[in-house]
């Protein structure tokens, strides 16, 4: 599975928000986009998945052009968006169901590995803020799509839950890698967790600088507090300082 | 503590008790005639002693008011279904749907049995006139008001607008549709009696009206409160089913009141 967005310009109205974005998911990577708030990164996912077309520009997938259609990728919003009237493994499976038949073990089999398993059939008002995102992510994991487009999945938790949900993540991911696609505001997250980060620029967005995170997987729990760590969180900072 | 919770409970039958023994003292007390108000101890000897001939008239208002109510709400949940999908003619049809309302049924009920005669029909169209517009009201506010985040994630997903119905719009209106079952439920009992009124060999209404011409106030207050406990029965047949097909959401709403 591998993503490329090939000069991609969107604007609204007389708002330029896209102008000229190229980049690229390889197969198992995962790669991040930090940008500062309101420069259309959520815009480059709705392109991804289909919702408008870019004004300009192609988005491949697997050298396929694939503008405008939907269907094609798994998706993790902001907010948990978990169906309030769907048990905990039926919300899971809600991913499948949509382009195939659900495979009710396997998301039995997940709710138990990330410590669920006695929620199946909880309904989502029944759970606190960080079990939901595991739901809304195993759901997201379970979706027969390659790519994984994550969209600042853990801003609305608090910080210690959300360190915790960053952990939880990274071991799942080390052990299954697809494709992922992240969106953050949060150096920090976006150098524990890619592959590779993509800085983008004050609207209209465009990618300013491309970097390489060098830490070996599976990342270690005291990898922040590393001279390296903090020497590319420095220079991130300065880079996103001049933009804001 | 102990008290609230049984005030709570049975606070309504309390204050209902109450009436009825004020009622039966203040009759007694100022010696109403009993053809212009009698005491509620009269009025329950009388459907008593009514109760062999009445059964038969309570049966067919039943038979009558669940007919209309099914086939009342069906259209209007099918209307909503309808309106909902195509947005354009929704605009039109909505002031449509408002001045169904504004038809007096008094009026309209005659016009309709010289229209269709004094069969079943007339009397289905008056329920049903009265039955599909809060069920047609509420399922189309129900599905119109999805949550967008919801929305949002199930477009982001590749779902069909057959899938987006199904899966997010319809789950969605269930507990608003079921509101406006429960006052459709209401007036479905009402909506009977008054057709009955108008050309039916048995039910409530018609024994109703041969109470009144007859000055027997202690039958038409047999039929009122047979009326009243019909619309309450239908009412709480409603909240059960409720209960049923909305367990996620009174589940939520005691989760939430018991944080406050
Ligand atoms: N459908 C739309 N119509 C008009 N303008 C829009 C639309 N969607 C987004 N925009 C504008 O595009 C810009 C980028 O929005 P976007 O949501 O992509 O930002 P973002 O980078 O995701 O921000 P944040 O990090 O705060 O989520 C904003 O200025 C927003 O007002
Ligand atoms: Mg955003």
């Amino acid at each position: 599975m591998k993503v490329s967005i090939d000069g991609v310009y969107k604007s609204f109205g007389h708002t330029e928000v896209l102008k000229d974005v190229s980049l690229s998911v390889n197969e198992g990577e995962f790669v991040t986009l930090l940008g500062p708030s309101g420069s259309g990164k959520s815009t480059l996912f709705h392109l991804i998945g289909g919702l408008m077309t870019p004004d300009k520009g192609s988005i491949f997938l697997n050298g396929e052009q694939v503008n405008g259609k939907r269907g094609l990728i798994s998706y993790m919003p902001q907010q948990p968006s978990l169906l309030p009237w769907r048990t905990v493994l039926d919300n899971v499976l809600l991913g499948q169901e949509l382009s195939q038949k659900p495979e009710i073990e396997k998301g039995k089999d997940w709710l138990r590995k990330v410590g669920l398993g006695d929620y199946e059939n909880s309904y989502p008002s029944e759970l606190s803020g960080g079990m939901k995102q595991r739901v809304a992510f195993i759901r997201a994991l379970l979706s027969p799509q390659n790519l994984m487009c994550l969209d600042e999945p853990f801003s609305a938790l608090d910080e210690l839950t959300r360190l915790e949900m960053q952990r939880w993540l990274l071991s799942i991911w080390e052990e299954h890698r697809r494709s992922i696609l992240f969106v953050t505001h949060s150096i920090e997250e976006a150098l524990l967790l890619s592959d590779r980060i993509y800085i983008l620029s004050q609207r209209p967005a465009a990618v300013i600088e491309e970097i390489n995170v060098p830490f070996s997987r599976p990342r270690k729990e005291a990898l922040p507090f590393t001279d390296q760590f903090v020497a590319y969180k420095r220079h991130i900072y300065d880079v996103l300082k001049h933009e804001v | 503590m102990k008290f609230r919770v049984i005030w709570k409970k049975a606070g309504a039958v309390f204050l209902l008790f109450g009436i009825l023994v004020i009622w039966e003292l203040a009759v007694n007390w100022t010696d109403t005639p009993a053809w212009l108000l009698p005491a509620p101890s009269d009025i329950f000897s009388e459907a008593q002693a009514s109760y062999p001939d009445f059964f038969g008239h309570v049966l067919s208002t039943i038979y009558l008011t669940l007919l209309g109510f099914l086939i009342g709400s069906s259209v209007g949940f099918l209307l909503a279904v309808i309106l909902h999908i195509l947005p354009k003619i929704r605009d039109t049809f909505y002031p449509i749907l408002i001045l169904s309302q504004n038809v007096p049924i008094i009026v309209l009920a005659p016009l309709l049995i010289i229209w269709l005669g004094f069969g079943i029909l007339p009397k289905i169209i008056v329920i049903g006139l009265v039955c599909f517009f809060p069920v047609a009201i509420a399922a189309l506010d129900g599905l119109k008001n999805t949550s967008s985040e919801l929305k949002h994630y199930l477009n982001m997903m590749g779902a069909t607008k057959y899938q987006l119905f199904w899966k997010l719009e319809l789950p969605h209106a269930l507990p608003s549709l079921f509101s406006g079952l429960k006052i459709s439920a209401t007036y479905s009992v009402m909506g009977a009696v008054i057709s009955e009124w108008l050309g039916a060999k048995t039910g409530v209404g018609v024994y109703m009206t041969l109470a009144s011409s007859s000055f027997r106030t202690d039958r038409v207050f047999v039929a009122i409160f047979t009326i009243m406990l019909l619309s309450l029965l239908f009412f709480f047949v409603i909240v059960i089913v409720e209960r049923i097909f909305t367990k996620w959401h009174t589940k939520g709403v005691d989760k939430s009141e018991s944080k406050h």
